[in-house]
């Protein structure tokens, strides 16, 4: 199965791979995705949103940068 | 009854304001798009003071239990009912047990659901506007959650026909609206020259922290003159004796923050300009990582500009039909 899909960001804000700034990444690139896995955090209004996979699949590529400013439905991450 | 089962990112209960309770400390809370608040309201037949809900940057998923004349207005965001895409700035009727279903915003940052009847949440000092940061208003105080059930008030007998709509030349472009007008002062005259000259000719962007609060902005370092700070006041040059705060006034702690809805009313930073009334609403649509330039206006132009907003109001209530 090699179809791939992305998951785009559900608002506008920060993007953050990790947590916690100690703790290691939610997801690693090979990593396989259930729907409902958190990939990310997105700071916005002084809060922190969980992006979640709304698929399954393997982590094939990070489309932003951890701390990159994002846009709403802006892909994030590739999965296939 | 709206039963809720997703609140969104910062979905709360607004009305036209808690007003006359400032000089204790209590901000006006209320709509941060007073314009499309009202709007949403005259379209399911509401008084501009009937209770909305206000959502920022993503909308909210609801159950309706009873037959319902709704309206959003503002921010795009996409809203669907049982599937179905429904129009915006426009009264829609939907039925009992219909799903209302909002996307994110990809116009603007906030959007406004109104239901005929209004959302007859308790009113705490006089208004059902919700103040998170003290807790009051709304429901129980606090943005909307999944299990949430909202009452809805007595459908007025009066409002315009299901289908209405706002005609597009009364739609905002929220993406166009970049430039907010400012009164500079009080303490304008604490800045440098070269910072007075720059807060109006910069490009600033809007911060991932704006909320309902303070628009926190980025963009160059805003320094203030050295002086010999006077008793009573702190310690850093941005500091002033204490003092209140107007609604929409720019303090600057290091970087501007426009003080919105629900800010603090007063305190010892320096405020350096005020948004005027009539552009407060529209700097409220900007979204994160959107450009905001201020331009500088005198007193008159601004209530000028006040009336022109509420004749715009007007115009664009007595054309829905």
């Amino acid at each position: 199965m090699s179809e791939k899909t992305t998951i785009n960001a559900p608002m506008p804000g920060v993007f953050y791979r990790r947590p916690d700034p100690e703790d290691p990444p939610f997801v690693e690139v090979g990593d396989s995705v259930d729907v409902g896995d958190p990939v990310g955090l997105v700071e916005v209004m002084k809060n922190f949103h969980e992006i979640e996979a709304d698929h399954a699949g393997t982590v094939a590529a990070f489309l932003v940068e951890n701390e990159d400013e994002i846009t709403a439905d802006q892909p994030l991450v590739e999965l296939e | 009854m709206i039963e809720i089962e997703a609140g969104g990112v910062a979905s709360t209960v607004q009305d036209d304001g808690r007003t006359g309770h400032y000089h204790i400390g209590v901000p006006p809370s209320g709509a941060m798009d007073s314009y499309a608040h009202a709007l949403a309201n005259h379209l399911v037949g509401n008084e501009e003071s009937a209770a909305t809900i206000e959502m920022t940057y993503q909308g909210i998923t609801a159950t309706f239990t009873e037959d319902a004349v709704i309206a959003v207005t503002g921010a795009n965001m996409s809203p669907t009912i049982e599937g179905e895409p429904i129009g915006t700035w426009e009264s829609v009727a939907v039925e009992a047990g219909d799903e209302l279903d909002m996307g994110f915003a990809t116009s603007g940052a906030r959007a406004y659901l109104a239901v005929a009847g209004g959302l007859d949440v308790p009113e705490v000092m006089d208004s059902r506007s919700t103040y998170t940061l003290v807790g009051i208003g709304g429901h129980e105080g606090r943005g909307l959650e999944a299990g949430d059930e909202l009452p809805v008030g007595a459908t007025p007998t009066e409002r315009p026909a299901v289908g209405a709509t706002v005609p597009d030349e009364y739609v905002p472009e929220y993406a166009d609206e970049e430039t907010v007008r400012v009164v500079l002062g009080m303490n304008d005259h604490r800045l440098t020259a070269e910072s007075r000259a720059e807060l109006c000719s910069a490009e600033w962007t809007v911060t991932p922290e704006a909320d309902r609060v303070g628009y926190r902005l980025d963009g160059p370092d805003v320094e203030f003159e050295e002086r010999d700070q006077p008793f009573g006041a702190g310690t850093d040059p941005s500091n002033v004796v204490d003092l209140g705060y107007p609604v929409g006034s720019i303090q600057v702690p290091q970087k501007p923050i426009v003080l919105m809805q629900d800010a603090v009313t007063g305190g010892g930073y320096a405020t350096v300009g005020t948004v005027i009334s009539a552009d407060r609403e529209r700097l409220a649509q900007r979204q994160t990582h959107d450009s905001v330039y201020f331009e500088e206006v005198d007193v008159d132009t601004a209530l000028d500009a006040r009336e022109t907003r509420a004749e715009r109001l007007d115009a664009a209530r007595a054309a829905v039909e």
